[in-house]
Formats: C-alpha cells, structure tokens, sequence
C-alpha cells in the first residue's frame, strides 16, 4: 500500500447523503476476481444512462471535475454492504480522499485497508467545500500528519484521527505483516483458549 | 464486587489477543465464513506472499450470492461461474470445507451457519458480509467485513479492533397480532434512521425480544447494519439452548451442558450500563412497509406515503424528493394504494422454515393475483427439504408462486433472478437501495406475510385484516 502524507488535488462534490455502497459499485460488475479495474464501474446507474451514455448532469461527467481526486459527499456515506470493491472502484478511479460528515463503519475500515484517507469534517464545513467545489479548479490541500484541510482562501478544516489508521495510512503499512510480529501471542491465545 | 458487565464485553475480554493504549485490540476470530465474491481477491493476497490459512478448521464456505435457483447446474453466466470455481479451487488449495452448490449443506451463508450449529453463544464470527450481523441472535459477536480483512484472518485468525461503543435497543411489551420481528425491526430503524447504530454495537433486550424464537431473532439482528450498527446480538437463553441442541457441530450430550452452563454466564450483568439506550413499544408496532430506497424510509401499512415539505433539512427533502421520483411514489398516497407485479420471498432476513410457514398460511387456499410474478427461494437446501416434506412448496405453486432452489437469489439479484427497470417488487429482504433487485427496479421491504398478502391482493394490504378475511 502507498503512504499517504500530503495530497494535493482537484474537488469533486457529490451533494447526496446516504449514498450506499450498491451505488458506488453496483452488484453486477462484483463479479472480477481481481482486486484492479473498477473504477470504470464506479457508481454506474448514476453516471451512465440505460443505454451506457454518460448522464450531463452527474459531476463525475463534468469536465471540471475529470482529474477529480478528492471526493465530497454527503453524511453516512459508503453505508449498506461490505463489499470492498467500493473503495478499490473510488481508488481506482482516481480519488485518495473523501471528505463527508460521517461514514459506515465497515466502508471507512475498508478504506484504510487501501490507503484511502476519509475524512470526517462538519456538516457546515462539507457544505462550504461543496459550493466552493462548484467553481472550476478548486482545489485542497490535505496535510495527514498535521490533520488539516486547507484552500488558498482561508479555508482551513482541522480534523480527528485515530492514531491506529493514522499510522497506517502514513506508512502505507501491510497489516498482515504487522499482525504477524505478534504470532508468539497468538500462538499463546491459542494453546490456552485449546483451538486446533 | 466485579462491575457489572455487558455481554459485549464479556466477548469482548474473552477474545483479546493483544491490548495496547492507543492502539485497537488484537481480536480473536472463532468461526470465519467464506462466500465467493468477497473472498477471491483475498485468497490471491495470500498466494503472492506466501502465506498460508492459520485455522482451516475455523473457516467455513459456502456458495450462495451467484447460484442458479432454477436448474443449479446452469450457470449461464460464466462470469459468475468463474467466481464459483475460483471459490472452490481455492478452498481445495488451502484446506477449507465448502458446501459447494450440490452439497446438501448449501445455502446463504447466514442461515447455514445456524442450521449447522457453527454459530454459538459466546463466539466472534466473521465474514466478508454485512449481515453477519444475523449470527448475533445467538449471542455471538458477529459482524462483517471487508476483503482486506477477510484476508487478514484467513493468514491470522486475528483482527484489530477498536472496542465498540454499546447500545441497548429496548423493546418493551409485546408484539400485536400479525405483527412479525421484520415489521419490529423496520419500525426501529424507521424512528431512528439508517445511522444510529454508526460505531455501536447493539444488543437488544425486552420483554418482545425475549418472547421471539430465534429465527425472530435472526431477522432482527441480520438488519442492525441496516441501522449502521456492525454488529446486533441478543443475550442467549432456553431459547438459544434449545435450538442448538444436537446440531451437527455444537459439542453433544454431557459436554453440551456444560457448554451451556458457560453460555449462560455470557448474560448481560444486572446494572451493566451501556453508552446509549432507545426503547420502543412493541405494541405500537404495525405491519411495516418502505416507500423509499433505504431501510429508514418505512411507514406502517395504514399511513401515506411522506412529503418533501415534512422534512427540515434541506439534504432530508432532496433525499426524499430523489427517493420518490425513483420509486415512482407520490407524496401523500396511500401507500395500500401500490401496486405492485412482483414478489419476492427470500433471503437471509426471512427465508427461514418459519418464515415460509407463515407466509403459506396466508396463501393457502387463495391464488396470486394475475397481475403478479410471485417467487420463494428458502434460504438453504435443508430448509427447501424440509418444507417440501410439509407440503408448504404444493400450497406455494397451488397459489400460483413459483419454487426455487436456494440462493440470495433476487435479494441482490447477481444470478439470473433480476427485475426489469420500473418493476415493483414486495420483497422480504433487507435493502431496498437503487437498483438493488435490478437497474430501475423498485423494491418495498415487507414480512414475509405482507409479502404473501400483497401477491394474492395485486397491492399492499394491511394482513391482519387481509387474513381475517374468508378464503373465497
Ligand atoms: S441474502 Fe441478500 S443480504 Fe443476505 S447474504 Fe445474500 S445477498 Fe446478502
């Protein structure tokens, strides 16, 4: 997984809440078995009309937006399914960070996993990004590490963390390989709890 | 004296690995449950580095998200086939038990796990699904997850975990007459909304919720997600006890009593507090039905179809403005008025045997409207068998549904049972998100009797009065 320390990018807005994750990627392209090339699919039906031809009015289609990499939507984002393929399609398609008032639990853990940065900001403060994101080339800085926000306006979002996934997503770490220093402990749970 | 725990924690403590301040908690994981579209990727993970299974004995799979439900050995799409035999190929190299699509143990992942007596009381549970929360009607600490950590316990039989935040769902009173644990649990997550289980997880407790067999229970815990929460479980009891006894993997006879009597200890301590409480009355619950397209939007049966003009926020009249136009509604219909052309009776909420009784009791002796396709799809292969052994599959296809094989089937429609754009499914499963049954199609989360109830009527009906009706 790439380290993520400072990003700097291009706003999309997406001014929906509840957006789940059979939006983001919906069931019929579950079907890969690879990890690669979703982005395509990201949120499909929205993007695309019945015959395939891009929907005018979705941003993802705005030309404004098209190296598009942070991501501002709505509160509960990411809620319903588990399926990971919704982080690797929001990945995969260009976006290292996404910015919403709250998220699902299980999307904001998968987004770790690959090194995606959703930041959790205040209704107020993801409404000011969104009209501000309506002008052609707003753009935002994220410092990880500082846990900050900011335009060149004066925007300025500080935002909370835990340390755990901070750790993470700063060093790009692979869990497994973390977990694994700790298989003396495992190895002990175990003989004591008498797993096979 | 100790302090007064909740069960949550008493798992919790149980299954600590590793506990560091500042960090999440390195949790054990007992029972691991594989499917095919969330496990491949997982598996590739392992083979480029090298890594192996910990405990193939604690990992389970099944087949369920893609298979046929007409002719099982039909996989027209090969895609789906692919991910099946990519599923078996993988569990033939890493030593996992798999009840592929002709074993006789298949069948959704979340009503297997039961039926086989995998689940138990006092258990971590995982699986790269969301509603591994149903596994919490046992007393278990289930919940899903995503791909990368499937791969995480697959190589560890560990997680890190933060510990959760608990909240107690108290549900007072009893259930009326023809009122179901799915309407409890719409109407729960109707008054509190899609979010309010974020970053908790909730045990419910109350009269109404000790009064339901577990199979209640399991519809209720299988939606706590739908809630937000991961993971929903109820303190296990005579209830639980009784149906685990003699399933295939639960410890038997002598060492099933002593397993018992250390279940029981998993039981909520008197005063334990929780971070956040909600109580409902169960006696003001009605038969539920959602007019939106997410779980939160539901009203009871004798209620209209909301307005834009009733919500504050401006974000809360956009969604409901986006959500009628989708479902094709108008503000203040009934929502009886519906019409509907589809049924479906299924999924890991209410595919279970009783769920199938129960609706064939409303259907028995009547007939699907003309207007209807109506289909049933039990929940595993067992179930099928076991109903086709009452007779229930010849009250279903004398009323003019159709009898499937097992499967998610039209629950998430990845095999071959989809809508078609603007068809208008009652359904008892659990989501009835945008495009869920099928691009366009418009999908009203029901109990299986209102289901039932709806396809004889041709539109939603309230099914206690709908049954006191004579059969004509
Ligand atoms: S029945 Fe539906 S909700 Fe349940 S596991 Fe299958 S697809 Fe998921």
């Amino acid at each position: 997984m790439e380290p993520l320390r400072t990003h700097k990018g291009l706003v999309c807005p997406l001014n929906r809440t509840n957006v789940d994750t059979d939006q983001i990627i919906p069931k019929q392209f579950l079907k890969r078995i690879e990890r690669s090339g979703f982005g395509q699919f990201l949120f499909y039906h929205w993007r695309f009309d019945d015959n395939g031809n891009p929907r005018p009015d979705f941003p993802l289609n705005d030309a404004k937006y098209k190296d598009a990499s942070i991501l501002v939507a709505g509160e509960n984002f990411g809620c319903g399914s588990s399926r990971e393929h919704a982080p690797w399609a929001v990945q995969d398609f260009g976006f290292k960070v996404i910015i919403a008032p709250s998220y699902a639990d299980i999307f904001k853990n998968n987004c770790v996993k690959n090194g995606i940065l959703a930041i959790q900001a205040s209704e107020e403060q993801v409404q000011a990004i969104m009209e501000k994101a309506e002008s052609e080339g707003y753009t935002l800085t994220v410092n990880l590490e500082e846990q900050v926000v900011y335009d060149h306006e004066g925007l300025e979002v500080k935002f909370d963390i835990a340390p755990y996934p901070k750790q993470m997503l700063l060093n790009g770490w692979d869990e497994i390989g973390v977990t694994l220093t700790y298989e003396e402990k495992i190895n002990h749970y175990e003989l004591v709890h008498q797993q096979p | 004296m100790q302090t007064p725990k909740t069960i949550i924690q008493k798992i919790w403590e149980q299954h600590v690995v590793q506990h560091e301040q500042g960090k999440p908690d390195l949790l054990y994981i007992d029972l691991h449950l594989v499917h095919e579209v969330t496990s491949p990727q997982a598996f590739e993970g392992l083979r480029m580095n090298g890594r192996t299974v910990r405990q193939p004995n604690l990992t389970f799979a099944t087949m369920d998200h893609n298979v046929p439900t007409r002719e099982r050995h039909i996989i027209k799409d090969q895609v789906s086939k692919t991910q099946m035999d990519t599923l078996k190929h993988n569990c033939q190299e890493f030593g996992i038990t798999l009840a592929d699509i002709h074993h006789p143990d298949n069948g959704i992942v979340h009503v297997i796990g039961p039926e086989l007596g995998l689940t138990q009381p006092g258990k971590t549970i995982v699986c790269g699904d969301s509603h591994t929360s149903t596994h919490g009607a046992f007393g278990a600490l289930a919940f899903g997850i995503g791909t990368s950590e499937v791969e995480h316990v697959l190589a560890t039989q560990t997680l890190w975990q933060a510990p959760p935040k608990t909240l107690n769902v108290k549900v007072n009173g009893e259930l009326g007459t023809g009122v179901t644990a799915k309407d409890l649990i719409l109407a729960i997550i109707g008054k509190y909304g899609v979010q309010f289980g974020t970053g908790y997880v909730m045990e419910y407790t109350g009269t109404a919720i000790r009064a339901l067999s577990m199979e209640e229970r399991m519809t209720v815990c299988n939606m706590s997600i739908e809630a937000g929460a991961r993971a929903g479980l109820i303190t296990p009891d005579e209830t639980t006890f009784e149906y685990l006894r003699g399933r295939r993997h639960v410890p038997q006879g002598e060492a099933f009593e002593e397993a018992v009597a250390k279940w029981r200890e998993l039981a909520t301590d008197e005063g334990a507090t929780y971070d956040a409480v909600v109580e409902i009355e169960a006696a003001e619950v009605e038969p539920q039905v959602t007019w939106g397209t997410n779980p939160g939007m539901c009203i009871p049966i004798t209620a209209n179809v909301p307005s834009p003009t009733e919500a504050v926020k401006t974000s809360k009249k956009d969604e409901i403005t986006r959500a009628l136009e989708y479902m094709g509604l108008e503000a203040g219909q009934p929502i009886s008025s519906v019409k509907i052309d589809h049924v479906f009776i299924g999924s890991c909420t209410n595919s279970r045997l009783s769920d199938l009784r129960k609706a064939a009791e409303v259907i028995r002796g009547r007939k699907v409207s003309h207007a209807v396709t109506a289909i049933v799809v039990p929940g595993s292969f067992s179930i099928k068998l076991a109903a086709e052994k009452e007779g229930l599959d010849v009250v279903f296809k004398d009323a003019g549904f159709e009898w499937r094989e097992a499967g998610c089937s039209m629950c998430l429609a990845m095999n071959d049972d989809i809508l078609s754009p603007g068809d208008r499914c009652a359904s008892t499963s659990n989501r009835n998100f945008e495009g869920r049954q099928g691009n366009g199609a418009r999908t009203h989360l029901v109990s299986p009797e209102m289901a039932a109830a709806a396809a004889v009527a041709g539109h939603f009906v309230d099914v206690r009065q709908f049954t006191a009706q004579e059969v004509g």
